[in-house]
Formats: structure tokens, sequence, C-alpha cells
């Protein structure tokens, strides 16, 4: 059945501006923050209860219709990407916070509250939400549910899976179901979490609220060469310290900070080393006075007196993306884990990928978890330099798989590198893993051709087939 | 039986909850587990795998098992990169001996391991945790990469040996705390820490006699104690009440651990003497003390023969204790409970386990009465007791999301034979 036949029940269901279908208007919702991925939404509607969302989701698995979610559409892997043959959940109209239980740590919002306003909300009661992705002002929390968001500080304090209590679900046949890590049985919640979608849509998420530590310490330490500020972490993990934070920045991506923010970097830097200590304050301060014996090998290091001064030594870092913008027409956002101690090796093979394609690499990473965000930069008005940006990219992904390391840190999988699945799974790995979509959506209604390259048919049982196949016997197929 | 692989015939000190395998089988490798769920796929056995033993009477009964399936063979550390602060280890390894690896460079797996002699894979099925879990998470929150092999010998990995890492769906979230009915826990890969510098131990007895004690003229909560540790910026790493006779005091003890642990023991000393002083009204059976050595029986159960857990809000820690202490009232049997908080306040209960199935129908009923009360929820379940003990009582109580869970029991195990019916709802 088509979306013409879907809409007026959608009309039915919802108030009457929460149904959108104006082409212009729908345009808005192309893409999200990876934007060269696009699809118009066959239509878009705007629930403001679960309820109503559950119900949608039903007309759609009547209908037979595929629907994503989205939340601020902020996400860099085009995992929000709509179908313009499907309906476009956009969950910016829940955004109450339901409940802030202090005594308890929690707090109970709905998906599409901004990840910063929880913290907001508590912070004065001494809390805070500790995951921190960049986009932490205007992404959602759903999103983040989704995607499994990271950021600077998940190196000590984990990611979005860490921090989520429980989620009010509507599954992708419709039915609310509450996820709750109190209750017995399996850890749906666990695979819920960065599920990109696809196993159904967050409506109400318990999250925990974190003590805000007692001292915070933020150093900027430059250095001759990447090298160097690479030993540097090394030294500070073999140390035995965790510090919140250790990010770093190469010279171009300093240089394009510069020109954006104007941070203020000592000049001449071939790197900068950005680490955060916080904590009890006998202990951050224990830990400072180790620090500054590691880091005496930097030519300038800077110590934040203050909030402003730290803000000043992070803005630089947080502006990184979209900075270079100042020093290049176009550029790709990486997003690939390899081992820590992998770093030094995998930036000299970028750096001969660089140099061999005559594409501009800014790296800017998080050091302590090995996460490298590298900039890949070119001009779009020259022919040919988008592929060979293009193949740069892809080949530090491949650099990320030989290393033992991920695809992805904290961007996800999306449409955008689905392709690369295969090659950081086995059949067998990405088979079994769809054994739990079947599980949960075996019509393929929600988000799909995402994350999977191939979605697997759910009726089939993998492994020795016994007796003749249904298809074979109805005379439909051979096998030979 | 199969090719390759070591096979005994199983004696009754193989048995499952009360079941005897017909037989014992003993792989050396990921592909021979693969080689064993095969062979068992084509001849219809029902499979239980086993590591330590230490947790094999928990859950119910098995509606069958053919074949124990003993880790113990695969039981090395296979690859400690320590500058990346990642292990991977195969699931035989016991956590005591990973422990000792990882320590020779400074570094631990920050997990507490309840019951001595656990493994690596059966710490992870049963998702066992202690109070450190109030700093680090659970098993599930520092798994970073597993390798699973499914009843029909499908061998699969997720996630893999980097921390941050959101390529794909997470299959180790998923087998942790599966109990063995969705397959074969292989291989493990962790996130690791620096061995703390320094431990301290902080802790004070209290008298309990007041607690839920309306006609005490004394505060009757150990609540704002629990708070107010919880919320310190000394930032302990564990906080636990320990109430080993409900006629007796009991101890609330918090760890701190890393760098200054002795000023910040001092720190959180000062909390048990105000919070302390009172609810105990000035009366100290023990007045708080700070020291290097852990207290006796520290992160391990109050006992496991007939074992039951409690998880609830972690402000309701004296509905909890008042709820243990009837139910001990009216059921006659001795009860220990010891809690410890995290993100819930996880209270376990051990009973004798010779204690009756009525008298257990009742303990259990009366605790859910007295907490288990919608919104937001409380649960109490059973996690350890023999067969004859717990017949009368549903062991998990109700379970949020049990369809979604038999549809991926299905997808896993459409023949039902992994560990068959050990978990809830019969899974």
């Amino acid at each position: 059945m088509t979306l013409a036949a879907l809409t007026p029940r959608l009309r039915e269901l919802l108030e009457p501006d929460a149904v959108i279908t104006d082409p212009v208007r729908l345009r808005t919702y192309e893409c999200d923050g990876l934007t060269y991925h696009r699809a118009t939404p066959g239509v878009v509607v705007l629930p403001e209860t679960a309820e109503q969302i559950a119900a949608i989701v039903r007309l759609c698995n009547e209908h037979g219709t595929p629907f994503v979610a989205r939340g601020s559409g902020t996400g860099l892997s085009g995992g929000a990407l709509p179908r313009t043959d499907g309906v476009l959940v956009v969950t910016s109209r829940m955004r109450r916070i339901l409940e802030i239980d202090i005594p308890n740590r929690r707090a109970v919002v709905e998906p599409g509250v901004t990840n910063l306003a929880i913290t907001e909300a508590v912070r004065a009661q001494g809390y805070y939400y500790a995951p921190d992705p960049s986009s932490q002002q205007v992404c959602s929390i759903g999103g983040n549910v989704a995607e499994n968001s990271g950021g600077a500080h998940c190196l000590k304090y984990g990611f979005t899976v860490n921090h989520v209590q429980a989620c009010e679900i509507v599954t992708p046949d419709g039915e609310i179901v509450r996820l709750d890590r109190v209750d017995a049985g399996y850890d749906l919640l666990g695979a819920f979490v960065g599920s990109e979608g696809t196993l159904g849509i967050a409506t109400k998420i318990t999250v925990r609220l974190s003590r805000t530590p007692e001292s915070v310490i933020t150093v900027l330490a430059a250095y001759d060469s990447i090298e160097e500020g690479g030993k540097a972490v090394s030294a500070i993990i073999g140390a035995g310290i965790v510090p919140a934070a250790i990010e770093m920045m190469d010279a171009l991506a300093i240089e394009a900070a510069e020109a954006a923010v104007a941070c203020r970097y000592p000049d001449n830097a071939g790197a900068v080393l950005i680490v955060e200590l916080d904590g009890p304050r006998a202990e951050v301060d224990r830990q400072f006075a180790q620090l500054k014996e590691i880091c005496s090998g930097a030519f300038e290091l800077r110590v934040a007196a203050d909030a402003i001064e730290r803000a000043a030594i992070w803005r630089g870092r947080k502006s990184a993306f979209a900075a270079v913008g100042r020093i290049s027409p176009a550029y790709i956002v990486q997003d690939g884990v390899v081992p820590r101690t992998s770093l030094p090796q995998v930036l000299a093979s970028i750096d001969r990928l660089s140099a061999e394609h005559g594409i501009r690499v800014a790296n800017v990473f998080h050091a302590g978890d090995g996460n490298l965000h590298p900039l890949v930069l070119f001009d779009d008005a020259e022919p040919g330099a988008g592929e060979r940006a293009e193949i740069v990219s892809g080949a530090i992904l491949d650099l990320c798989i030989e290393h033992g390391g991920s695809i992805t840190g904290e961007h996800g999988v999306g449409v955008d590198k689905s392709r690369y699945m295969p090659k950081m799974f086995s059949d067998d790995d990405l088979d079994t893993m769809q054994l739990v979509r079947c599980a949960f959506d075996p019509r393929g209604l929600s988000n799909p051709g995402k994350v999977f390259p191939t979605p697997r048919l759910c009726g089939e049982v993998p492994g020795v087939r016994r007796g003749v196949h249904p298809l074979v016997e109805a005379g439909k197929a051979e096998q030979f | 039986m199969i090719e390759g692989v070591t096979v005994r015939q199983a004696g009754p000190d193989d048995a499952v909850a009360g079941v005897q395998p017909k037989w014992v089988a003993l792989p050396e490798s990921v592909e021979e587990i693969a080689a064993v769920m095969r062979a068992c796929a084509e001849r219809d056995l029902a499979v239980v795998p086993v590591g330590g033993g230490t947790k094999l009477h928990w859950g119910r009964r098995p509606d069958r098992c053919d074949v124990l399936l003993d880790l113990c063979c695969l039981n090395e550390v296979v690859e400690h990169a320590a500058g990346d602060l990642v292990v991977r280890v195969q699931a035989g390894a016991t956590m005591e001996a990973l422990a000792a690896t990882l320590a020779a460079k400074g570094q631990e797996l920050a997990l507490d391991v309840p019951l001595e002699g656990a493994t690596v894979g059966g710490t992870l099925a049963t998702a066992t945790a202690g109070p450190r879990s109030f700093r680090y998470g659970t098993p599930r929150d520092l798994l970073i990469g597993v390798t699973v092999v499914l009843a029909d010998g499908t061998v699969a990995r997720s996630g893999g040996k980097v921390v941050k890492n959101v390529a794909g769906y997470d299959l180790g979230k998923l087998f942790t705390g599966s109990y063995g009915t969705l397959g074969v826990i292989a291989e493990a890969t962790f996130r690791l820490h620096p061995l703390p510098a320094d431990r301290r131990w902080v802790s004070t007895s209290l008298p309990a006699a007041v607690i839920g004690d309306s006609s005490s003229e004394l505060p009757l909560s150990p609540v704002p104690l629990l708070r107010a540790l919880a919320a310190s910026q000394a930032e302990p790493s564990a906080i636990t009440l320990d109430w080993p006779d409900m006629q007796a005091p009991f101890t609330v003890c918090a760890l701190v651990e890393g760098a200054a642990a002795a000023e910040r023991a001092e720190e959180l000393r000062a909390v048990l003497a105000e919070e302390g002083g009172r609810l105990g009204g000035g009366e100290w059976p023990t007045k708080p003390v700070a020291g290097a050595e852990a207290p006796d029986g520290w992160a391990r159960l109050p006992g496991d023969e007939l074992l039951i857990e409690i998880r609830t809000l972690a402000t309701w820690a004296d509905m909890v204790m008042t709820a243990v202490r009837d139910a001990a009232h009216v059921t006659e049997l001795p009860a220990k409970a010891r809690m410890w908080l995290a993100d819930h306040l996880v209270t376990h209960v051990a009973l004798p386990g010779d204690a009756g199935p009525a008298a257990v129908a009742a303990f259990v009923s009366s605790l859910r009465a007295a907490v288990d009360s919608g919104e937001p929820r409380a649960t109490v379940r059973i996690l350890a007791a023999p067969e004859e003990a717990a017949r009368r009582v549903d062991r998990w109580g109700p379970v949020g999301g049990l369809s979604l869970m038999r549809r991926v029991k299905e997808q896993f195990d459409p023949g039902r034979r992994m560990s068959p019916g050990r978990f809830v709802g019969g899974i």
C-alpha cells in the first residue's frame, strides 16, 4: 500500500500540524549531520507521546511501510537518513524532563531532550550527565541512545550504554515495552542502546546522574611532533593514571582551529595534547604532580586556572571539525579506532596515504582510547579530488581494521559504513547479530538499510538445513 | 563421539541442579567447541556449558541436559595488551588466574568475584558482580568483545579489542547474564584499569533494632548515611551494608581506591561519624574506623546454597531491611543480608539450604509483597535454591520484555538445546 493511503490515517492519530507532507518542509529533513547522503522523507510525523509513536508504528506495520526515527539530526553516519517510501518519526516535540531524582542519582527524560539540558537541570545540585558528545548542546538523548554516543570524557566515564538504566521503547511491531536493568532476563537494554534505530524507538529514558567532581585540572602541552606527544600519552597510561580526557591535535588541525576561533595555542606546535584530570581534590593534586613530570618534554605547558581558561583550552579542540572549513573548501570527517599503542604506526601510514594521493589530512583524536577523527581535506572544485579524498578516507578505515581496531568509535555505522562491516566482521558474525534484528523486527521495517550491508531473511534458520527447502518443495526453486 | 575432542561418561558429580548429563565434553579450542555443538545439533542433544561450576546450582533445573560442556581446558590468557589496557582471555580461565596475570603488569579487571573459583565464562554467563560496580559497573560494562558459539556450531564475534567501538550489535551484552541459554561464551575481551595505588576501607557498626520501628524516637533509616557516602566527593568505589544477624547490629562500609586514599578515607570517616551518629543516637557498637585491610567476607555473598537477590532504588535500604527482617520473622528462617549500592541497591539474602519449600515460598512472597510495587520497579529473584526448596515459587518474578526475550531465544536456539529451562520464563 502507498503512503498516500497511510497519510490520512496518520492525520487521524496526530494533531493537524504534526503530519508534514509539504515538499518544501519535507526537504528540511532530508539528511542528518552527514549531508552527502540525502533522501526526502515520504512523510514526517511529530508525535508527542509513546502511545502516538506506537500507533504510528502499528500503522506502518499494517501497510508494510518502513519508518525511521530522528532526534535532532546531528548524527554523522546517516543513521537518520529518511526513506522516500517511508515515515520519518521526529521526536523533537518530546522534550520533557519527566523526573529528577537526586537521592537515587537518576533522571527520567523524553527522547527529544537535549544531552546538555539534563546536565543543566541538575548542575545546581552538584550533578551532571556524563556522556558529552561534541554536539551536546543540540543532540537529543534519544539519538544518543540509538548511537551509543561517547564524547571526550568517555575514556574515564564510558559511553551512553554505561549511563542508561532503563528505556521505554516502542518495538518495531508497535508494542510499548520497558527494558530495565532492575529486571531479570536478557540484557535487551544493552543490545538496544547503540542499535541505531533498527530495534525500535526509545520513548522514555532513565539515565544515571553523576556527581560533579570536586576538582578539575586541564592542561595543554605543546610538542614539536606527534611522536613526542604520543610518548607522553603512553607515559600517562603507564603511570596508572586514568584522566577524564586525553585529546591530541596535529599541526594542520591546530592551524584550522586558529583560523576559525583564534584559540591561541602555542606557536609552531607539531602537536598539542589536552589532558584533563578530575576527581577528589587530593587525588587530582597527586596525579597533577605526576603529570607535570611526565609532560616535562613539552616546549610549553599551560594549566587552566579557572573555568574560563579551561573553556579556552577546549575551544580549539571542540571547534576542530567545523574549523577545517576555514582551510579547505570541503572535507570528510572520519571516525575510526585503533589500539592506542598502534597510534604512531597508524598516523605514519596516514601521512603516507596523504602524500601518495595529494590529499591533506588533519588529525584530531581522542588519544587515550585510540579514537581517530582524521579530517580529509579536498577542493570539490578540483576534478577528481573528491574521489581521491574518498579513497584516502576509506584507506584509513582499512588501516584501523588491519590494526585490530574498529570502523567507528562513536559516529555509528548508519548508511555511511555498512559496506565496511564485512571487512570488520565475518558473515557468521553479521548473521548472528541479525538474529537480534529478526527477534525484534522480523519484517525489517525499523530503519531498514542501516548498519548491515545485507539484510537477513528472518524466516530462515542458519546452518545445517534439514529436509527440503520449502521453495524447492513448492517447485519454486531448485537446489544445486 | 566427536573427532579429536575429549569426551567422557558423566557421573553424579557432573549433575546440573540435580540433572545428570550423559557425557562431559572437554574441548580445548573454539573450533572444538564448534565441533561439539555441531555434533550435538545432529543428534538433538541438550548442552549446558560450565566453567568453575561455582554457580551450576543457580537457576532452575534444566529441562534436559545430555552434554555438560566443560570449558576448563580453554583457560589461556590469550593477549594482555598492557599499553592498551585490554585483555583477551578464554572463557575457562579462572578470575583468580586472570587477576594474577594482570597484576604482574600492575593492572586489573575491576570486577569483584563473589565466589572463589569462578571462571571468566561463568562470571559473564551469570553477570555476577560486587560492590565495586558502584564505580566500575558490572561485567557487561567492562566487556568489549566476545566470541560465542551458537547451538548449531556457528562461531560469531562482536565488539573487538578496542574500548571505543560502536560497530554492529553488542552480542556481549546480550550474552552477559544469559545463563548459557543463547550459546557458549568461548572468549572475552575486557577493558582493564590500573591496580589502585592504595585502598582504604572505612566502616562502622550501627544498631539495627531501630530500623523500621515507628515507636522509636531515633531516625529510622540508614538511607541518609548511604546517600551521604554516595554523594561524597571523596568518590568511594564501593558502599556496602552487611547484616549477618537480624537481631544484631549491621555494618556500613565504604571503600576508597587510588591516589590519596588515606586522606579521602578520612573524609568518609567524618561522614560516617556524623550521619551514623545521628542514626545510632550516639550508640556505637563500633565507632567509625579506617583501615587498609578488607573486612571479613568483603565482596563475597552471604551464602550461596539458597540465595535471594533484591534490586531496588538506592533509597529503599530501610524498606528492604524491614522487609527482610519481617520475612525472617514470619518464616522463622535465619536470614543473612548483604547490600551494595550501584545504580540500584542490590541486596543478597542467604537462607539455610535445608529450608522447606513452604517457608521459602512464604519468605519470597513476603519480600515481594513488601518491595515489588510497580513503578519504579523493584525485583526479587531466587538466584540459587535446591529444586525441592524452590518448587513452590517463581524464581525470577515478573519480567519486563519477556516476550521479546522469548523471540531472541527462538532465534538463537530454535531447537531449545542450550541450557533449556534454566532462565526466566522457562527460557
